[in-house]
């Protein structure tokens, strides 16, 4: 029973200090989520990642919008927010920082889905596009 | 040498006493009575609002620009900006009920009507108690304050709005709007791009 605590605790730790362990976890998390929500789920595809990261379309509102207007098409570099305010790049490779907080990543998800596709993001979605950023070096 | 430092030193202290004593005197009092009747709660008089924070104000409220502070705007604003943040200036910015719930109390306690301070009262006072305005930007005392700049600066790339305080106050979110630390930006691409 201690012993499991300790044993958990330690883990925290690495997790802590080692964000890249935490965005493999992540991506785990979401491959058992679209496991247990469809049955016919292989694996996660990364040029579906890229492709929602790339696809540009036309928001109802009549502006040509995409997740490059904010995070630029290059995921290394940082980006800027509607209001002007400087955007840490998204790929891991140069910001170990993202895709370490699951709560962080389904707000941000169901946010920037709705504003750019005007609806929320299924599992797969999320995990492509995770899936590609992490592939991105 | 040596003999003329201490005067000089005891004069400048004394010039700078006197004038701590004199210097805004009436606006001095005026904070301290109302600190007295129990509606200040922090003042701080170096600067033109209170400045106070809070770690899910930080954490919610500053991802997509800089940290507006409670004090510029009446309670009445921000509660109804905390409801409204499905369609927050057109982005999608909600929250769960307990981090909103925390964010609204913390905006609502250090609002310009709980905590008088010199510039949040006179942006209040351009205020129509009947309304209830979201923006700082739209209030008759920024735009009285601002109206040498022409619309075609805000639309400089390191500017972009007239919400955008701290691309021309550095101190903003400090609370420092003083004249002499204005500088409004040349059009460039932004100096936070360039890294
Ligand atoms: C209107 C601007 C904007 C657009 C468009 C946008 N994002 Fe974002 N995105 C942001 C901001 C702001 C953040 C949070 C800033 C931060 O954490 O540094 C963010 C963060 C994220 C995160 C959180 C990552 C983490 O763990 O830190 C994900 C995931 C994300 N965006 C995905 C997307 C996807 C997918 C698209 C396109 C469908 C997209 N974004 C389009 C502004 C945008
Ligand atoms: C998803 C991005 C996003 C998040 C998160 C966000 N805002 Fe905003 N906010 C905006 C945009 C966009 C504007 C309009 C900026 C412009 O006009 O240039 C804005 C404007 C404002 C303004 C008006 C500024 C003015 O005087 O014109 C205030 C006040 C404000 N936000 C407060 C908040 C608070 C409080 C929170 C946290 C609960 C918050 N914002 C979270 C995007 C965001
Ligand atoms: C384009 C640049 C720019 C932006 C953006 C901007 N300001 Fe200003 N602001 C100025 C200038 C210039 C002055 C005038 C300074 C002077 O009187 O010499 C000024 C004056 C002020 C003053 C009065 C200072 C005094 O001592 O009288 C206040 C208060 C102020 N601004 C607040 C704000 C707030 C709040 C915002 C954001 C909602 C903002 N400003 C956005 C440029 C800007």
């Amino acid at each position: 029973m201690k012993m499991t605590i300790i044993l958990k605790l330690v883990f925290l730790i690495i997790m802590a200090k080692n964000p890249a362990l935490a965005n493999e976890t992540i991506l785990k998390d979401f491959e058992a989520l679209a496991k247990s929500s469809d049955a016919k789920f292989i694996k996660f595809n990364i040029s579906a990642g890229e492709k929602i990261f790339r696809t540009e379309r036309i928001h109802s509102k009549g502006d040509k919008i995409s997740c490059m207007t904010c995070h630029t098409p290059d995921p290394k570099k940082t980006g800027l927010t509607r209001a002007n305010k400087v955007i840490e790049p998204i790929a891991p490779v140069v910001n170990p920082e993202r895709f370490t907080d699951m709560i962080k990543v389904n707000k941000w998800f169901k946010r920037n889905c709705n504003d750019v596709l005007e609806r929320e993001c299924t599992i797969q979605e999320k995990g492509d596009f995770i899936a590609y950023m992490m592939s991105v070096k | 040498m040596s003999y003329l430092k201490w005067p000089v030193l005891i004069l400048a202290i004394s010039i700078l006493s006197i004038n701590t004593l004199w210097g805004d005197d009436d606006e001095e009092e005026q904070y301290e009575n109302r600190s007295k009747n129990g509606t200040v709660t922090k003042l701080n008089t170096r600067y033109d609002f209170a400045v106070v924070t809070n770690s899910q104000f930080k954490a919610e409220c500053t991802s997509c620009h800089m940290a507006y502070l409670p004090g510029m705007l009446p309670a009445r604003s921000w509660t109804k900006m905390m409801d409204t943040l499905n369609d927050h200036f057109g982005e999608n910015a909600e929250l769960d009920v307990k981090v909103k719930n925390e964010i609204t109390d913390f905006l609502t306690k250090n609002s310009s009507d709980k905590v008088h301070t010199k510039r949040g009262d006179k942006i209040l006072a351009t205020i129509n108690p009947k309304e209830t305005v979201l923006r700082i930007s739209s209030t008759e005392y920024f735009k009285r304050k601002h109206d040498e700049i022409s619309p075609n600066i805000y639309k400089r790339k390191s500017i972009g709005s007239p919400a955008n305080c701290l691309a021309c106050h550095g101190g903003a979110e400090r609370g420092d709007f003083s004249e002499d630390s204005v500088l409004i930006p040349k059009d460039k691409t932004p100096t936070i791009m360039k890294k």
